[in-house]
């Protein structure tokens, strides 16, 4: 019982940054319907931003993690205005190819700027409590507590804001909702401003739990995310957080119970079968499709 | 009435003339047959020979995929996997099964059984695919992606994470260009076959091609199976030009390489998935002879180019167009004939009101 709530723990925090990730992803997605391949790359980039930070400016935790945020965040409103916005209105697969060029830049450059895998300098500290055969350490908790207070922080921006509802409005219709006043391009680099700093955030968090960082890093994990936003039904926020949640608790509990190198095969065979059952995922609707 | 020729003046009238001698195609393919036999016959540099081999894989490779993401509009991230499963399924048969004498010649039947092989597997992706498009496909392929790898990982018996090593050295430039003529040639005829304006009329709505009568389970199963079956092929010749895998080789960076290939050549198109897998694998090539110690810089260049493509050229080198040679004469042929028939109505009302 202990050893599982010790493997919950770690389930939270390795859910927390999947789902930190998946949010980006899905708010993309759900207004661009374009899937943002780069995300992934762009959370390594966080993971570097946060090295920086912290080894080369010495910076203490908070403004390394606004540090990342920020720029990560404007590197991916950078990215949209000169890679995806002239693609606005070509087919989709070819702002989806874009994006994987986009990723595979950034791999390199990074590849290039730091060709060996570097350990980044942890910052949070690392407290460990035992309350009943179970280690707590302080790390892990800040980390969730973290994820949860940002992700409530975007809940509220897209859910009570006027530059959610703007978000939320142009998810909805692209065509109207310009046509009522609303800034378009303002809006889509405000949420890829979102999008990508949550995913910085992730970033940070990652290196701070896992401090080796190295240029394809983001391949895997951003792939992970990207299943756990689906699992939750693309484009939908909370459903990003839920599939999140989800894909880390799977993973923790194969490794916890089985060998661990059966983790992806029995995380993607669990996928499979819930998509077979939930085609659109826990949260997404099928929309009606006109013919 | 003006005549054909006269269509297009300069060079684009030439291409077109050139286009429309439809015996150049045949001749071609068997000069390229002859060359290809002279190459390996006469131990031309091994290194560029490597190369024409793996731009046929390549090839096989892109249009198989093109099939799919290209004809039918999917986006599947998965190619790796079914190139995975063919890859292994050759590199046994050839090193634990066969008698090592005997492997030259039993290679063929090697490559068609890893295809058969990967084309069952081809299966567990076609099935989700009945109730789920788009972006849900796409993981439900990268989930098999994933799966794939891992099993093999997990699997001792095949070498686990460590591969096999040591497979001989069958592949060579004869055997590969005559698997690429096949792959173009099968897949050519299956896209201009019935089933094949099926997997079309699915990319346009699929509902609106159920409605007008397109089984389009049948048409997806035979679309993916097609496809697998081609990826298993080129995995298979792959594995015994490269004669050492392991699960790392076929992760998503190789079924990301194979997206490009297609999305550069254009999708839709068989000229276009020989253009795009040939200028990729030479563009890296020429990067490596170019850029010498700076080998990192050619994942930098490739990137760009494929951006400003995608900006500039949205739809790939050919995306939706054909080379004439490709496109079987009945079908090239019917609009023209359409328009003449219409014509000749319109004629002979005219004539009928004349009366």
């Amino acid at each position: 019982m202990t050893y599982f709530l010790q493997q919950l723990l770690n389930a939270l925090q390795l859910g927390s940054i999947y789902a930190l990730i998946a949010l980006g992803y899905s708010m993309v997605y759900g207004i661009l319907t374009m899937i943002n391949f780069a995300h992934g790359d762009l959370f390594m980039v966080g993971a570097f931003f946060c090295f920086i930070a912290a080894a080369v400016f010495k910076l203490p935790f908070i403004p390394t993690l606004l540090f990342s945020m920020v720029g990560v965040g404007l590197l991916g409103v950078g990215i949209e205005r000169l890679a995806y916005r002239p693609l606005r209105n070509a087919p989709r697969v070819s702002a989806i190819i874009t994006a994987l060029a986009v990723g595979i830049l950034l791999e390199t450059v990074m590849l290039i700027i730091y060709p060996y895998p570097l350990s980044v300098p942890v910052l949070l500290p690392n407290i460990t409590w035992t309350i009943g055969g179970v280690t707590i350490s302080s790390l892990k908790v800040i980390i969730i507590a973290m994820a949860v207070l940002l992700m409530l922080l975007l809940d509220f921006i897209v859910r009570r804001t006027m530059v959610g509802m703007a978000m939320r409005a142009i998810s909805w219709d692209k065509t109207i909702v310009p046509l009522m006043g609303v800034p378009i391009n303002l809006v889509i680099s405000l949420t890829f401003l979102l999008g990508t700093s949550l995913g910085a955030a992730a970033g940070v968090m990652y290196s701070q739990a896992f401090p080796v960082i190295d240029p394809y890093m983001g391949v895997l994990i951003g792939w992970k995310a990207f299943i756990a936003a689906v699992v939750g039904g693309i484009g939908n926020v909370r459903g990003a957080m839920i599939g999140g949640f989800i894909l880390g608790g799977v993973e923790i509990m194969v490794v916890a119970f089985f060998p661990s190198t059966y983790r992806d095969f029995v995380a993607f065979s669990l996928l499979l079968i819930l998509l077979i059952f939930r085609p659109y995922g826990i949260l997404g609707k099928p929309r009606p499709q006109k013919v | 009435m003006t005549s054909k020729t006269n269509r297009f003046q300069g060079p684009r009238a030439s291409w077109e003339a050139l286009m429309a001698k439809r015996w150049l195609l045949p001749v071609i393919i068997a000069l390229g047959f002859i060359l290809s036999l002279a190459l390996h016959l006469g131990s031309f540099n091994a290194y560029y020979q490597l190369t024409l081999i793996y731009i046929c894989i390549n090839v096989i490779l892109t249009v198989s995929l093109n099939l799919v993401n290209g004809y039918m509009g999917e986006f599947s991230v998965g190619h790796a996997g079914f190139m995975a499963v063919g890859a292994y399924t050759g590199a046994l048969l050839s090193t634990r099964v066969w008698p090592v004498e005997l492997n030259p010649f039993l290679f063929p039947v090697t490559i068609i059984i890893a295809g058969l092989v990967t084309a069952l597997f081809g299966l567990i992706v076609a099935v989700p695919s009945f109730k789920t498009r788009g972006d849900y496909l796409a993981i439900v392929t990268l989930a098999f992606l994933f799966i794939v790898k891992s099993a093999i990982e997990n699997i001792e018996l095949i070498g686990g994470p460590r591969g096999i090593p040591g497979i001989y050295k069958l592949s060579n430039l004869p055997w590969s260009y005559v698997w690429m003529v096949i792959a173009l040639w099968v897949t050519r005829n299956f896209v201009y076959s019935n089933y094949g304006r099926g997997v079309l009329s699915i990319r346009e709505d699929e509902i609106a091609s159920d409605l007008m009568s397109v089984r389009t389970r049948q048409v997806k199963l035979l679309a993916f199976v097609l496809s697998a079956f081609f990826a298993g092929v080129a995995g298979a010749l792959f594995a015994h030009a490269l004669q050492f895998i392991s699960p790392r080789v076929f992760d998503i960076v190789k079924s990301t390489d194979i997206l490009i290939m297609v999305y550069l050549g254009g999708i839709g198109s068989i000229a276009g998935s020989i253009l795009g897998a040939t200028v990729f694998t030479v563009l890296l090539e020429v990067l490596r002879e170019i850029l010498g110690p700076f080998q990192t810089w050619r994942y930098v260049l490739m990137p760009l180019v494929l951006i400003f493509l995608m900006i500039y050229r949205p739809r790939g080198i050919m995306g939706l167009r054909e080379f004439r040679w490709f496109i079987p004469a009945r079908d090239l042929f019917a609009s023209q004939r359409w328009r003449s028939k219409a014509e000749a109505k319109k004629k002979e009302a005219a004539d009928a009101a004349a009366v």
